[in-house]
């Protein structure tokens, strides 16, 4: 089973998503479980938050594992505040300051 | 005002602030994709943050603002020195509605109004930004509701679907959510994504998202509604009050898009409906209902399974945990802002404190107790740490004072027609809070004055051979215990000649002196005189120049001009780092104590019988003039045999200081002086030394002057020299 790990450093916010999102797509593509290392990630919004929701749906749908396996605490409080820490299953790790 | 306002009005000061640095350097590079973005959030997080406190005046406008800079990112719009100046004029307009806001506003309120009304109408111009959205009202006591007691059904459901562009427009339903918050306490939240289509089309910048929201709050139906105001033709809202019909649900169920099971499901999670109440009133809606529109059977048993599979309980619990540890952290990190009169009261303190341990030091001296010197003398370089690091708590950076004026730059040269860029150095160069906040208002007159008088313009420049845009620097460094601030232009340089008649003409010196370079330039801090032929709203009354130099006074500064005709001026600002406390040197002369800063002395020297008359004297070669306090301060008594030369520096000048004796260093803590000791020259102010006896700190720059005067009033009369 092919593991692809992706950090992302850029911001997940609106002006960021367009060029997120053939990146996310590609590591989906390209690995069977995908973890995304989010713990440089200083901004996320609507949009960001929206794109993660993509990602870890196109996995599923694809019968792969995407899982986000660190979250720095922009990430985590977004998604805390939108209620989808159990929808995307993973544990919350603070990341290390 | 509350603490939430307080931090508002602090928050959109430091954002109008960077906006207003970024709108410049907009202005500079107009293609800059992250200037431009960096706006644009810079205006988004004020109008979020004045929606928070519900500041309806700052939010509606900021809201109009951002629609045009919005335009603007998109390229629909171009960057325009029209347009920026514009953007220019709202900021400033942010700021006094702000400044309103905290009751602080220079303006009457129909005067704000009036200007809002006119920059809403200049910014219609650039794009459908134009018309603002209803604001939301602020806090109205509405109706509220008496709680029905009824378990499960206490909180009001709000169901909402974001419109596509809601995102593009720069605004985040995260904002809208956060800010129901300050309504009702959101008991669930359910985000879905349903409506996204497949990764291929999924446009990441458009907005899929949707929100079932269980909000357990008093407010009327109309203060839900208001939260969504500035989205209201973006989005399909649907808000039930508490307790409703279970039927007013299945109606919510059937207009929304999403397949009905499961946002019956997602009601059940929120809270809105029992599982049992759903599955009896989908089976109820069913059988009237054609078939291919129901939903197949919805049989109990799939929603309680759908129940199961998500533990919410134990998730949360989790999750709860998890934030705890965060928010500690995070809180770490934070800085402290701490009240300027606290740090204030801790330097008192330790200015007490450096004169209790000198008191204890003389004791110990006096006492030839060993051990007690030896213990005092750890106390004493304790004690001097603490002072510094207690003064290095006040001491920001100047470069912040500096690049408030690429505004005023930009702005004058606007008005003036005229090209002048600011060049910033030494912008890190640190120096005291109290100072920094000082010294703006002088600094400001310095460079409109470079602005106006200096600095010619464009065609001008091209006539004298020089470029057509002008240079203005602002420069900072530290200086033998001072800080420098110079503000230099490549500009035309003073007129020698006009300065003169004006102050003839004026009666401020006599028609026939003879007066060196430096004096006529030193004619311009004189009270009344201006040279511009042309009063203009930036300078040229003729009040200003004194100001200048009597604020610098004020603050034991000085100011110094250097000017060389079609080459430009240099104002040279010379501050001490800081107000309170300084080393000094102190020297006894007829049995009374000085003291001399420390950072000026540069050595000291035995002093001839013989040499005792001149007024200079002779150090390896090189001629200075000597000032003797006894004859300044004409002190009674015989001169000792042995008189002692304390040589200091200031400004670049150096000149001996003749004294009876010396005493050594010693930390003092500066006392200012009264108001009727105010024309004392050369006196600076006055501490209290270990036994208890008053010293006199002197003033360096005011005694190199004296001597300095008299000389060079021998060089410019050269046949009073000769005779």
């Amino acid at each position: 089973m092919s593991v692809i790990r992706r950090a992302f450093t850029e911001d997940f916010t609106i002006y960021r998503v367009a060029e997120i999102k053939p990146e996310l797509l590609e590591a989906i593509a390209a690995g069977e479980r995908i973890e995304l290392d989010l713990a440089q990630v200083e901004r996320m919004d609507s949009a960001g938050c929206q794109l993660l929701m993509l990602a870890k749906r196109e996995a599923s749908a694809a019968g792969k594992t995407l899982a986000i396996v660190a979250h720095s605490p922009a990430v985590q409080s977004l998604i805390e505040f939108y209620n989808l820490a159990a929808w995307f299953g993973d544990p919350l790790v603070v990341a290390a300051q | 005002m509350d603490e939430l306002k307080q931090v508002f009005l602090q928050e959109s000061n430091e954002q109008l602030d960077a906006l207003e640095a970024l709108l410049l350097e907009l202005e500079a590079r107009p293609d800059d994709e992250t200037t431009l973005n960096g706006i644009f959030r810079a205006a988004h997080t004020i109008k979020g943050a004045a929606g928070m406190v519900e500041c309806a005046a700052v939010e509606s406008f900021a809201h109009v603002v951002e629609n045009v800079l919005d335009r603007l990112r998109n390229h629909e719009i171009a960057v325009s020195t029209e347009l920026a100046a514009l953007m220019l004029a709202c900021t400033d307009q942010l700021r006094v509605l702000v400044a309103d806001e905290a009751g602080v506003a220079d303006l009457a309120a129909e005067e704000i109004q009036t200007r809002t009304a006119g920059l809403l109408a200049r910014l219609r111009e650039f794009g459908p930004g134009g018309q603002v959205a209803a604001s939301p009202k602020p806090a109205e006591p509405g109706v509220q509701r008496i709680p029905a007691g009824h378990a499960g059904h206490t909180c009001w459901h709000i169901s909402v679907r974001f419109g596509p562009e809601v995102l593009r427009q720069g605004m985040d339903p995260e904002n809208f959510l956060r800010f129901l918050e300050t309504v009702g306490n959101i008991r669930h939240i359910e985000t879905l994504a349903d409506g996204m289509p497949a990764a291929a089309e999924m446009d990441p910048e458009l907005c899929y998202l949707g929100f079932e929201i269980a909000l357990e709050s008093a407010a009327d139906k109309q203060a839900i509604e208001d939260v969504f105001a500035f989205v209201r033709d973006e989005c399909r809202l649907a808000i039930l009050p508490p307790d409703s019909k279970v039927g007013d649900y299945l109606e919510l169920i059937d207009s929304l898009p999403e397949d009905s099971l499961r946002l019956g499901e997602i009601l059940v999670r929120v809270g809105a409906l029992t599982a049992d109440e759903l599955a009896e009133g989908l089976r109820a809606q069913a059988a009237p209902a054609s078939p291919d529109s129901a939903p197949e059977g919805t049989p109990i048993g799939e929603i309680l399974v759908a129940r199961q599979v998500v533990q919410p309980e134990l998730v949360a619990a989790a999750v709860a945990k998890q934030t705890q540890v965060s928010e500690k952290k995070a809180h770490d990190a934070k800085l402290i802002r701490v009240p300027a009169d606290k740090l204030d009261h801790l330097i008192n303190l330790v200015g007490e404190l450096v004169i209790a341990g000198a008191a204890t030091s003389l004791l110990a001296h006096t006492r030839r107790d060993g051990e007690l010197i030896e213990s005092s003398s750890l106390l004493t370089r304790l004690v001097e740490e603490i002072r510094d690091a207690s003064l290095q708590l006040r001491t920001v950076q100047i470069g912040e004072t500096f690049n408030r004026f690429q505004r005023l730059v930009r702005d004058a040269c606007k008005d003036l027609g005229k090209d002048v860029e600011l060049v910033i150095s030494g912008g890190e160069t640190e120096l005291d809070k109290s100072i920094v906040e000082k010294i703006g208002d002088p600094l400001m007159h310095l460079v409109r004055n470079s602005l106006d008088h200096g600095i010619e313009a464009p065609a001008v420049r091209e006539a004298a051979g020089k470029s057509r845009r002008g240079s203005l620097s602002l420069n900072a460094y530290h200086d033998a215990g001072s800080i420098v601030i110079e503000v230099a232009d490549d500009g035309a340089g003073l007129n020698r000649e006009r300065i003169l008649a004006k102050a003839v003409e004026r009666g401020l010196v006599d028609p026939d002196a003879h007066l060196s370079d430096r004096e006529v330039y030193d004619l311009i801090f004189a009270p009344g005189l201006s040279t511009a032929e042309q009063v203009t709203n930036l300078s040229g009354r003729g009040v200003g120049m004194d100001v200048v130099r009597r604020n610098l006074q004020a603050l034991r500064g000085t100011i110094n001009v250097d000017s060389h005709p079609g080459q430009g001026t240099r104002l040279t600002l010379r501050l001490p780092l800081t107000l309170a406390i300084i080393d000094g040197f102190l020297v006894v002369s007829a049995n009374r104590s000085y003291v001399i800063p420390l950072d000026a002395v540069v050595e000291c020297i035995e002093r001839p019988v013989a040499e005792h008359d001149r007024n200079y004297f002779n150090l390896r070669g090189q001629v200075l003039p000597a000032v003797c306090l006894r004859e300044s301060f004409k002190l009674p008594g015989e001169r000792p045999a042995r008189e002692s030369v304390v040589v200091v520096q200031y400004a670049g000048q150096r000149a001996g200081i003749v004294v009876d004796r010396l005493a050594g260093e010693l930390q003092a803590v500066i006392k200012p002086l009264g108001a009727i000791f105010r024309h004392l020259q050369g006196i600076g102010g006055s501490t209290i030394l270990g036994s208890g006896e008053v010293a006199l700190i002197l003033d360096i720059s005011a005694l190199i002057k004296i001597s300095g005067q008299a000389e060079q009033r021998l060089l410019a009369r050269p046949e009073q020299r000769s005779a």
